[in-house]
């Protein structure tokens, strides 16, 4: 055995040293070259720009908590859809903290003039901290508020929400959803109070 | 629950059994040392590989030296992992500049990449240099990946081969399951990620200043490249602290259903390879079935669960489904099957947060890993599993009617069983002992964020993950302390390589045994009734083993959850 060993541990030490750079080195590199070819925007992260600056990203959340803008979901990202420590709350269904957490939001959301059921998605934190969308649901339920602190007719807002719906894909693949930066740039495109 | 939901799962096996044949055949081809239309373009770099590290392809090793060349592999593997990890600090590829991992982390980070199980106990974005993801965790994830198979080809052998000493080659069947198929499957599959909305770019972080005026910092990096192998190798170790549910790593819900089907895709396909290796396809398809059988079980419980909601929440007019932790353009449907997908095989990627699953939702994927991730399972680790079980399955059903029992031709006696037993028991006995050990002293203690019974599931989870070589989590257990990266590392280690060497040890009693032909006598192991008794087993000795483990945490979680007393 033990001269099974030694003439074990040559492969062993070289196929490391090999593999490392075929896996670890030329693959991550030929992609990063590849990908930033082909698609140069998805590959460094799908970013918006206007007049001149960096705005966001199609596909990750930013926060907005403004009355004048369609407000996204809880975050446990950070303080709040931070970039650098995506997260969910981690709170189980029985908890203290959860319960407590969502009873002031849903509160907040009935004295904007939600009634009926609560969109779940609304009261809940996702599971990144930097979910980009609401569902239709959510987004209607703002449209009273953003309509009137804009002083915006509520059926342009609500037009604009139904414009910005997007649906699955072959009718099963992912659920209906509303993109709120999507939806909050097409907000300040039509305008309405300051 | 939807129709749209349950198009969506059936249509997702749907695919799978229709990849299973192709998949299949081109493992089978791997298997057997075949050229494949991809040896004219890397048949030079396999060359290269073996030339230069002095290795002869078609030397055949017996077990223990097939078993032997892995271990030693791994460990220079590990080693390698663990010092990029510590030198983090000093090396290039570190536009954040971050520093170098603690002893313990890096440590438990090097043992969770090697065993495949990719347990985070760091935040990705906020620990990881770009350098780290690709050099020291990349490579573990294709390398643990090809491990897992080339170890189900070594027990396919000991099946197939008659009166043989060997069971092939570790160095032929790892290298030639890297450079043939992971290799060249990931570099489309990352480039459909790419085109999805997944970075792939040597940049770390991107500055933007949102539309209210407040900055955000976003990570970004070599993404994609590590996704792909992430998923199709069932490591599931995200670049990002929120694996599959970041935005970063799975944009959108197609990416979605892709990354879904490639966490079982060569677990199908490698049934079909074993029933191909000992000569009646219908073997494998009898194993599949039962595992199938398993899964959608499970996704139908967690589904409902799922759709069902949180009481507690609707006590308050929350409507609908269980959206805590969930990503809106996944919803309940997508977000319960990846969460049954990814802990039937230890895949161990997430697209939502299983610690806020409701109680039951959740107790599924923690079931799943205590079966032994048998159902599909990880790359090779799923069928060696299984097979495991089908040797006490036939031992059972020939204690039943009185004869020796035999499988795919081979007599099964004591020595099969006592090692497969000895494999299987490995696993309750450190989950439920480091969970018992866990839950009393206080380092133990300090970890759950949930209190009550909720935090005594995440300890239990923390360690049937770490085990069962999963790496999913109830991740409000704190798990970057001395405590826990050291005991979850030991976890680990113990839950691949206890497993793997008895399963070698088999295939190689196995290999020597004489071919015994199917008569009157034998009892069939293709129809129904196999299937049944396959499924029976993994229940019975799951079950058995953890259900009062279960009753203490996800059953009295789920008490107090519906009666709603909060804790």
């Amino acid at each position: 055995m033990g001269k099974d060993f030694t003439t074990a541990l040559r492969p062993a030490i070289v196929m490391t040293i090999l593999f490392a750079l075929l896996l670890g080195i030329v693959y991550p590199l030929a992609m990063t070259g590849i990908g930033q070819a082909l698609f140069p925007r998805a590959a460094n992260g799908s970013l918006v720009e206007a007049s001149g600056k960096v705005i966001g990203s199609t596909v990750v959340g930013q926060a907005f908590t403004s009355e004048r803008y369609f407000q996204t979901r809880p975050s446990a990202a950070g303080k709040g859809y931070d970039g650098l420590s995506s997260s969910g709350s981690n709170l189980g269904p029985a908890s203290q903290a959860l319960f407590d957490r969502v009873k002031p939001d849903v509160a907040k959301r009935r004295a904007e003039g939600v009634t009926g059921a609560m969109p779940a998605d609304l009261v809940t934190a996702s599971a990144s901290g930097l979910d980009p969308d609401l569902s239709p649901a959510s987004a209607r339920a703002q449209v009273a508020r953003v309509a009137q602190v804009r002083k915006m007719s509520p059926a342009v807002v609500a037009r604009l929400v139904e414009d910005q719906v997007a649906h699955p894909l072959l009718g099963v693949i992912g659920e209906d959803r509303v993109n709120v930066l999507a939806l909050n740039r097409a907000l300040d495109r039509v305008g309405g109070a300051r | 629950m939807t129709i749209q939901g349950w198009i969506l799962i059936l249509a997702f096996v749907g695919i799978l059994l229709a990849l299973t044949k192709p998949t299949g055949k081109w493992l089978f081809a791997l298997y057997e040392g075949r050229k494949t239309p991809l040896h004219n373009v890397l048949g030079p770099v396999e060359r290269g590989f073996y030339k230069l590290s002095g290795i002869d392809p078609a030397a055949e090793q017996g077990w223990r030296r097939y078993a032997l060349h892995m271990l030693l592999f791994n460990a220079v593997l590990m080693a390698f992992t663990y010092a990029i990890l510590r030198l983090q600090g000093v090396l290039p590829g570190n536009p954040q500049g971050l520093a170098g991992l603690s002893p313990h982390l890096a440590f438990n980070t090097a043992v969770s990449f090697t065993t495949n199980t990719n347990w985070q106990s760091y935040g990705g974005e906020s620990t990881m240099s770009n350098l780290s993801q690709m050099l020291g965790l990349t490579i573990h994830n294709f390398l643990s990946a090809a491990t897992g198979i080339a170890l189900a080809f070594a027990l396919f052998r000991g099946f197939a081969r008659r009166e043989a000493k060997t069971v092939g080659n570790f160095w032929a069947d790892c290298t030639r399951i890297t450079l043939y198929l992971l290799l060249p499957l990931c570099m489309l599959y990352a480039l459909f990620l790419i085109a999805s909305g997944v970075p792939q770019t040597l940049a770390a972080t991107v500055d933007v200043t949102t539309l209210e005026g407040v900055k955000q910092t976003l990570a970004i990096g070599p993404v994609a490249s590590q996704e792909a192998i992430k998923m199709l190798g069932t490591n599931g170790g995200g670049f990002f602290n929120a694996n599959s549910a970041h935005p970063f790593e799975n944009p959108t819900a197609l990416s979605n259903l892709v990354q879904m089907l490639s966490i079982f895709v060569i677990g199908f396909g490698l049934t079909w390879t074993f029933g191909k290796a000992v000569g009646n396809t219908r073997q494998g398809w009898a194993i599949l079935s039962a595992m199938i059988i398993l899964f959608l079980a499970g996704v139908a419980v967690t589904y409902w669960q799922e759709a069902a909601g949180n009481p507690v929440l609707h006590h308050l007019g929350v409507a609908g489904g269980n959206m805590e932790g969930k990503e809106v353009r996944f919803g309940v449907a997508a977000s319960s099957l990846f969460a049954v997908i990814t802990t039937a095989a230890s895949c161990g990627a997430v697209n939502a947060m299983h610690d806020s699953f409701t109680a039951l939702g959740g107790m599924i994927p923690l079931f799943n890993i205590q079966l032994g991730e048998v159902v599909i399972g990880g790359v090779g680790a799923g069928i060696y599993g299984f097979l495991l079980f089908a040797i006490l399955a036939v031992f059972v059903a020939g204690l039943m009617v009185g004869r020796t029992p035999e499988y795919v031709g081979k007599k099964i006696e004591a020595k099969e069983v006592k090692l497969a037993v000895l494999a299987i028991a490995v696993l309750p006995l450190i989950i439920l002992g480091f969970t018992a050990i866990s839950a009393v002293v206080t380092p133990g203690l300090a970890g759950p964020l949930n209190k009550g019974p909720h935090g005594f599931s995440e300890i239990l989870y923390t360690f049937t993950s770490a085990v069962g070589n999963n790496g999913s989590a109830f991740a409000g257990l704190t798990a970057n302390t001395p405590y826990y990266n050291g005991m979850l590392g030991v976890a680990m280690w113990i839950g691949r390589f206890f497993i793997i060497v008895p399963m070698l040890a088999i295939a190689g009693s196995l290999a020597a045994k004489k071919y015994v032909p199917e008569s009157a006598g034998s009892f069939p192991t293709t129809g129904g009734l196999w299937v049944g008794l396959l499924v029976g087993i993994v229940l019975i000795l799951g079950g058995l083993t953890f259900l009062p483990s279960l009753a203490l945490g996800p059953i009295a979680d789920h008490l107090a959850m519906i009666r709603g007393q909060l804790s």
